[in-house]
């Protein structure tokens, strides 16, 4: 307890007082004259709206990749059912650069795209793909021990009480893992508002219109000035708390309606 | 309704689940499938709620080909061992899903849902319990829920699948009564599976024993037990006594041994004596058809079950009353009261 207590206090909660301290040594003020400054809304709309659509793709994706995964065999599955996990372990510098190169202009998908007129390095539209790469394992992970467990029977049962396939889908596979669905969702969009490492290679890093959260954050950082970036990261920091408390309530629901057993 | 299937088969790969079954069933019946597991019933019933389908032959549902209907469109109420209830949906929800999904012309409105459920739950006997989650309710309880959530929809039929299969041995005692009571109040065309024979006899009307895909008898629970059709059936249901006998120019032999049973009308060759464990019959030595010795003596209640070595070699378990006390050691003489012999 105490041992827990201790640990948790210098790898969490101390450095997250001394981010919020930091930040107090601003005035109200100056704290919304930085957040309110266009630079700093762009940044944080680029790494909020696009984290949330890339988590959203995730969610539907992801829950097609589950169900084939869960529900078909086929060959190889174990492949990729092996693969869904390689955007957790690579690291994010190698996804970065990947990626890039693989939507470059002159990449093996960038120059298809290039020709249709699309652009997807060193735009949004890059970030928005580095989001989703990053993303997938989370929905995945989360929401395959469920449909595990769901047994196909519920789904005999509904059909021979007369729903139909749309039916059963809508009042009885999805309700039965709404809160994994809605947890995935939660940790892909915190992963991807955080998201660095991949997002810079591949965003092309221009103010007001690439740029994202962390990397204006560095980059205050690198100009010195401290508590430009301690303001934007408490911002982050509120959001990722709000984020991680409501999956939190949403675990405390799932387990509140299934009973303990 | 009536129910009729013809010479159905279903393979699983090289296994033949169901080996050509031909069965009717008439109206208002509750029928049991026995049967040891792999006999083929749970494919057979699945089979007829449209959650599985034939390689070959033909279900008819009160006229009807039923294979040219899905499972939703048969109206059959279907009850899952392990109860297959909705766990996010309360007691009441799980009753109400059949009747919410209804197509919206037929459908019923949110009181005359409400009035339905309650009405089911009262039959079922658990009214109390219509806000609780499944989770929370015990496997007898979550078995009659998943009865009264089938019958909401008011089915032409309704199949049971081992429904009392996953309960403890008391729940399941007292269910059986409460099943054939409800089938008397409700009186609806029902098929429950059960690979136990108590179940079975003292619950169907009639009892359909099956054994790797096929039938092998099909009768009321008296004749099945009374007069087994086969060998099978007579090893399967009740407790029995199995010998293998020689049958030689209208002698019965046990090993070189013979007997002294009637062998008329009897095929010539290797068979099977069969005799239930109660109905051998103790005299003095020399008495009977067989002679053997006392090895153990068990007291179960009325009766003493003895393990005897019979002259012959073969040891045996029958069932005495306790009016004459057996000891080991003791060499007695045994005589079948009824016995049946069957070729193979």
């Amino acid at each position: 307890m105490g041992l827990t207590l201790t640990w948790l206090s210098v790898i969490i909660l101390i450095p997250l007082a001394g981010l919020f301290l930091k930040s107090t040594e601003l005035s109200p003020d100056q704290f919304w004259a930085i957040l309110s400054s266009r630079r700093t809304l762009n940044a944080l709309r680029i790494s909020f709206g696009l984290a949330f659509a890339a988590a959203c793709v995730n969610l539907v994706m992801g829950s097609i990749i589950v169900w084939a995964l869960v529900r078909y065999r086929f060959p190889g599955r174990r492949l990729f059912d092996a693969i869904v996990d390689v955007p957790f372990a690579l690291p994010t510098a190698v996804a970065g650069v990947a990626l890039t190169t693989l939507f470059a202009e002159k990449g093996w998908l960038g120059a298809p795209l290039a020709a249709l007129g699309i652009k997807v390095a060193f735009t949004p539209l890059g970030i928005f793909v580095a989001m989703i790469f990053i993303g997938i394992p989370f929905v995945v992970r989360t929401v395959q021990p469920v449909l595990q467990d769901l047994d196909p029977e519920i789904e005999e049962a509904a059909g021979s009480l007369g729903a139909s396939r749309w039916q059963t889908i809508i009042r009885v596979i999805l309700p039965s893992f709404a809160p994994a669905l809605l947890t995935g969702l939660a940790l892909a969009f915190a992963r991807a508002v955080g998201e660095y490492g991949s997002v810079i290679f591949i965003a092309g890093n221009l103010p007001n219109v690439s740029e994202i959260a962390p990397l204006l954050i560095v980059i205050r950082l690198s100009e010195f000035r401290y508590a430009d970036a301690t303001a934007i990261a408490v911002v982050m920091l509120l959001v990722s708390f709000v984020i991680i408390f409501a999956v939190n309530r949403l675990q405390r629901w799932a387990q509140h309606r299934e009973g303990e057993r | 309704m009536t129910i009729e299937v013809k010479n159905l088969v279903k393979k699983f790969g090289n296994f033949a689940a169901l080996d050509g079954v031909d069965l009717k069933v008439d109206s208002g019946e509750l029928l049991a499938l026995l049967g040891p597991s792999g006999s083929g019933k749970t494919t057979l019933l699945r089979i007829v709620a449209g959650l599985d389908w034939p390689d070959a032959g033909e279900v008819v549902i009160n006229g009807e080909d039923a294979l040219a209907q899905g499972a939703r469109e048969r109206h059959v109420g279907f009850v899952f061992q392990h109860y297959a209830l909705f766990r996010h949906m309360s007691v009441f929800e799980n009753v109400a899903f059949g009747l919410r999904v209804q197509p919206r012309a037929i459908r019923k409105d949110q009181v005359a849902i409400r009035a339905r459920v309650k009405e089911l739950l009262d039959l079922v006997q658990l009214d109390w319990l219509a806000d609780r989650y499944p989770s929370q309710l015990s496997g007898g309880q979550r078995q009659r829920i998943a009865l009264a959530r089938a019958l909401a929809i008011e089915p032409r039929i309704l199949l049971l699948d081992e429904p009392f299969g996953a309960l403890d041995a008391k729940v399941r005692k007292e269910l059986r009564k409460w099943l054939r009571s409800l089938h008397h109040e409700i009186n609806v065309t029902s098929i429950f599976v059960t690979h136990d024979q108590e179940e079975a006899l003292e619950v169907a009307n009639r009892v359909v024993v099956m054994d790797k895909g096929r039938i092998e008898q099909i009768g009321s629970p008296d004749d099945v037990y009374e007069t087994p059709a086969s060998a099978f059936v007579h090893g399967f249901i009740g407790e029995s006594i199995e010998l293998p006998v020689q049958v030689e120019g209208g002698v019965v032999r046990l090993g070189d041994r013979p007997l002294r049973l009637a062998a008329e009308g009897l095929a010539p060759g290797a068979s099977r004596l069969f005799v239930r464990r109660h109905d051998m019959l103790i005299g003095p030595p020399g008495s009977g058809a067989f002679e053997g010795a006392v090895q153990h003596v068990r007291n179960f209640g009325p009766v003493q079950r003895a393990e005897v070595a019979l002259s012959g070699g073969q040891t045996i378990e029958i069932d005495a009353p306790r009016d004459r006390e057996l000891r080991a050691g003791d060499t007695i003489g045994l005589e079948p009261r009824r016995y049946r012999i069957f070729a193979g």
